[in-house]
């Protein structure tokens, strides 16, 4: 298990007292138990917040705040900044790193009732959003009329937009459209503080320091931000995918570079091995080739004609490699068949392994069947399954290490498992996250990526945004090397105790 | 060294260099070749330190997009090995050779550290994202002389804090930049443009708005207040390119060129005409700045470029060139500490930026060459700046009086 710090006594003593003015600043009330909320502060009702995606760590927080404005944000970040207070922001809770979980002294502002959606502008290209509307609740609100919002993580429908510009968020798309930061204009951050600072606009270009760059991806380090301002894209006249089937790795790989060699970007290019092709057809019966060692699906865009051109492109590209077979889409239904099995793949990893750790280093793609024989080998080291997702076209590796976490010995394989794979990933020129985040789970690998005084640096920035380290403590950078004015209120001796 | 220039040949010697600059508290130049020197503002140092003998592509990787040179590398050399791949720089940053050629001491191409240290993007920014959204890695020596590198050789990569992007566009205040890691991308085969003549500015953005909103993907959005007469072009003109496969660039010119019929007479551009156009609104080439004028850009919402374009034309003689959809203007005008003001009122008023681009060294020194920064925000510079760059070393002065 990765350590937490200690919780620090005096705010721990002081809980009752820190909960009743938080219900100051957010009033509601407890009665309707529901919507109206301010603070949730019973043990039973803190139960929802104590873990994120990377559901093995639980910790229950201090108190949830649930604010509904900007103004309200910034009031308790002052009152937690006057007083110590560790803070932990939240939107769904969906970070497989986990970004969002709490701390025993830490505060909980939860984002999800900011969710509205302040601006929608066509003519200028963008949304103006608060950040607790759903990353898929943007696309909804303009597709419509053509429009979509482009980076398309996994779990869109739940995640929350403000959660993807702290993390960057990626998806199966950004191989054409880019990641998070790509697709934003502004964003409204308030300072530990409890400063309102509106970084960019709805221009494109703000001159001067690229705040929005150094903030998008920042995990909840430098402040939090309460609204966005994303761009909005035309969709183009239609999609298209085929799948094909390929009997090693390498043929695969080689397949890979061919296309891009001959000028095509796909909008999505996709890798999946043997052991996720078929975890994915058991579940989805997409009718995936089990026969085969790796599978691609590529999918493009543009009017009919064009969609023909380019797959019969891409087709006589991969006849090259003697694929097992080939299967490209006639009709929308038939990608969106293809796609069933992938995009139902953790779900399908669930089904044949009571728990699973996805894991998200990127490699240079040349490396892949290297980095797959290797971690083949650490497969059967380690004694547990792992199942292949792979962002072909941008090096983004997803595997997914099966365990059983009632064995604690079995959990203890597979953390150790996954740190063995970020480290191969680092060791072939790639690095520890691609699109989740390093927050508490790749936390203690830093310094396989960054020399010591790499991580100073990077510390030294963090401090200029927050001096005495309340903002998401514990994530992102390893706990032995914290700056005085982060330890002086946090010894961090001892583990916290997870689940 | 003799003449102020340090130009040292490898990274640990421009480290120790900076060492040595930190302790004796020495402020220091930073350039590439120099040619963005009148860009933004006048630098108070006695020596210069340049990066151009840290040079050559240390790393192409055409298969995974992926292009490393060390920062004093030629911008055209890079160019080169990339087009024998058929492959460019996304951002298509503009040549400022042109623009600046007055204050060119001497003729040397830009470096592609400079131009990464400058974020400087072209048409291409609509929709290919800016430079900085392509440097997927840096390495840099800080203002203590340490080498840091962030961000890395891959293309998703979110491992700590992205200081890629915050060098970009950092014009040297931050570190210096010793190598740079840029996604780049096939360079379609074929291009077209299709040009709208319309009435005034405000239809112009509107053509490019249209354009711009439809599935068909244009590549550059411009607009030319006073078209382009070699081609046959009069008035103002809107233009919207396209790059591709050239049966898809045939399709969706001719389909953009039928939805956009009813603004105006259209004219298509292929390829041959298409280019050198694009390359002359790259760099600004229809701007007509006179050598003695100034040059600002503005970044505004689109649908606030004409009102923006229609004061700066009551304050003063503007020249304009409309990009990126009317989100960027270029203007040119006198050299004068009112037309600034005009400028800046302007851009504040539409909620944008501006940049004095190019300026006499009396107006760039006296001026808010980029907008202030508001002061919790301004608060925060001055401790990140501290935090690369303890003794304020780097490149004083270049972005704001004082930092």
């Amino acid at each position: 298990m990765i350590p937490l710090p200690e919780p620090k006594p005096d705010i721990l003593a002081r809980r009752d007292e820190i909960v009743a003015a938080l219900r100051a600043i957010v009033p509601g009330s407890a009665l309707g138990g529901g919507l109206g909320e301010g603070v949730i502060s019973e043990p039973l009702r803190l139960k929802p917040y104590e873990t994120d995606g990377l559901s093995a760590y639980r910790q229950p927080p201090l108190a949830v705040v649930l604010p509904t404005s900007t103004e309200q944000v910034a009031a308790i970040l002052r009152y937690c900044h006057r007083n110590g207070i560790r803070v932990v922001p939240r939107g769904a809770g969906t970070s497989l790193s986990g970004g969002a979980l709490p701390l025993a002294d830490a505060v909980v502002i939860g984002l999800m009732r900011m969710n509205r959606i302040l601006e929608i502008d066509y003519d200028d290209r963008l949304a103006v959003v608060e950040a607790g509307v759903t990353n898929l609740g943007i696309t909804k609100a303009v597709e419509g009329d053509g429009f979509f919002y482009a980076p398309d993580p996994s779990s869109q429908l739940a995640c929350m937009i403000g959660g993807n510009v702290m993390m960057n968020s990626g998806g199966a798309h950004c191989l054409k459209y880019g990641v998070t930061a790509n697709n934003l204009l502004g964003v409204k951050l308030v300072t530990i503080e409890g400063e309102v600072i509106g970084i960019g606009g709805s221009h494109l270009d703000a001159a001067g320091y690229d705040w929005l760059g150094l903030i998008t991806g920042s995990e909840g380090q430098l402040g939090i931000v309460t609204e966005v301002t994303v761009r909005l894209l035309h969709a183009a006249e239609g999609a298209r995918a085929m799948l094909v089937a390929f009997k090693a790795n390498e043929i695969a790989g080689q397949a890979v570079d061919a296309i891009i060699a001959s000028g095509i970007i796909p909008v999505a290019l996709e890798f999946m091995d043997r052991p996720a092709i078929h975890a994915c057809e058991a579940f989805a019966h997409a009718g995936y080739p089990l026969e085969a060692e790796a599978m691609l699906i590529i999918e493009v865009e543009g009017c009919a004609a064009e969609q023909d051109a380019r797959l019969g492109e891409i087709r006589a590209i991969c006849e090259r490699f003697d694929p097992i077979s080939v299967r490209v889409a006639q009709t929308a239904e038939e990608s969106l068949a293809i796609w069933k099995g992938r995009k139902g793949a953790f779900g399908a990893v669930g089904r044949i392994s009571p728990d699973y750790l996805c894991m998200d280093g990127t490699i240079p793609t040349s490396t892949l069947p290297e980095v797959l024989r290797r971690m083949g080998e650490m497969s059967d080291r380690y004694g547990l399954k792992v199942a292949n997702i792979f962002h072909a076209g941008d090096g983004n590796l997803h595997p997914l290490i099966m365990f059983d976490a009632n064995d604690p010995e079995s959990f203890r394989r597979a953390e150790e498992f996954g740190a063995d794979i970020l480290k191969l990933c680092v060791e072939v020129g790639g690095c520890l996250t691609g699109e989740h985040g390093v927050g508490v789970e790749k936390r203690d690998l830093m310094g396989v990526q960054f020399a010591p005084h790499e991580l100073d640096q990077q510390r030294r920035i963090k401090s200029a945004f927050d001096p005495q380290w309340l903002l998401n403590p514990a994530k992102v950078f390893p706990l032995d090397g914290l700056p005085e004015a982060a330890l002086a209120r946090a010894p961090a001796r001892a583990a916290a105790r997870a689940a | 060294m003799t003449d102020g220039l340090l130009s040292p040949a490898t990274e640990s010697e421009l480290a120790g260099i900076l060492r040595r600059a930190t302790a004796g508290g020495e402020p220091l130049a930073i350039e590439g070749n120099g040619t963005k020197r009148a860009l933004l503002r006048p630098v108070q140092a006695a020596r210069t330190l340049t990066v151009r003998h840290l040079t050559g592509i240390t790393l192409y990787r055409p298969q995974e997009l992926i292009l490393s040179a060390r920062a004093g590398t030629p911008l055209p050399e890079i160019e080169a090995a990339l087009a024998e791949k058929g492959q460019y720089l996304i951002a298509e940053p503009p040549d400022t050779t042109a623009l600046f050629e007055a204050e060119a001491a001497e003729t040397r191409p830009a470096t592609i550290g400079g131009v990464v240290a400058c974020n400087l993007s072209g048409p291409r920014r609509i929709s290919a994202g800016a430079m900085r959204d392509h440097v997927m890695g840096v390495r840099l020596v800080n203002g203590q002389g340490e080498v840091v590198h962030s961000g890395g050789r891959v293309l998703k990569n979110v491992t700590g804090l992205d200081l890629c992007k915050l060098l970009t566009g950092s014009y040297g205040t931050l570190g210096v930049l010793t190598e740079v890691t840029l996604k780049v991308l096939p360079a379609p085969p074929d291009s077209a443009t299709v040009a709208v003549s319309v009435r005034d500015l405000a239809a112009g953005v509107r053509v490019l708005s249209a354009g711009l909103g439809s599935p068909f993907g244009p590549s550059g959005a411009a607009l030319l207040p006073g078209g382009a007469p070699e081609l046959g072009l009069q008035g103002p003109t809107a233009l919207l390119r396209l790059e591709d496969f050239s049966d898809s660039v045939r399709y969706r010119a001719e389909s953009l060129a039928a939805r956009l019929g009813r603004e105006g007479d259209v004219t298509l551009l292929e390829a041959a005409r298409s280019v050198p156009l694009w390359r002359a609104v790259r760099d600004a080439a229809p701007l007509g700045a006179l050598p003695e004028e100034a040059i600002w850009r503005v970044s505004v919402r689109p649908s606030a470029a004409p009102g923006v374009a229609a004061s700066l034309s009551r304050a003063f003689d503007a020249k304009l060139l409309l990009d990126w959809g009317g989100g960027l203007l270029w203007i040119a005008g006198p050299a004068e500490a009112a037309t600034h003001a005009a400028v800046m009122a302007a851009a504040r008023a539409a909620g944008g930026t501006w940049t004095l681009f190019r300026g006499p060294d009396g107006l760039r020194a006296s001026s808010e060459v980029l907008p202030p920064e508001p002061a919790p925000l301004a608060a925060i510079s001055a401790r990140v700046k501290a935090a690369l760059d303890p003794r304020g070393v780097l490149n004083p002065g270049r972005m704001h009086a004082g930092l």
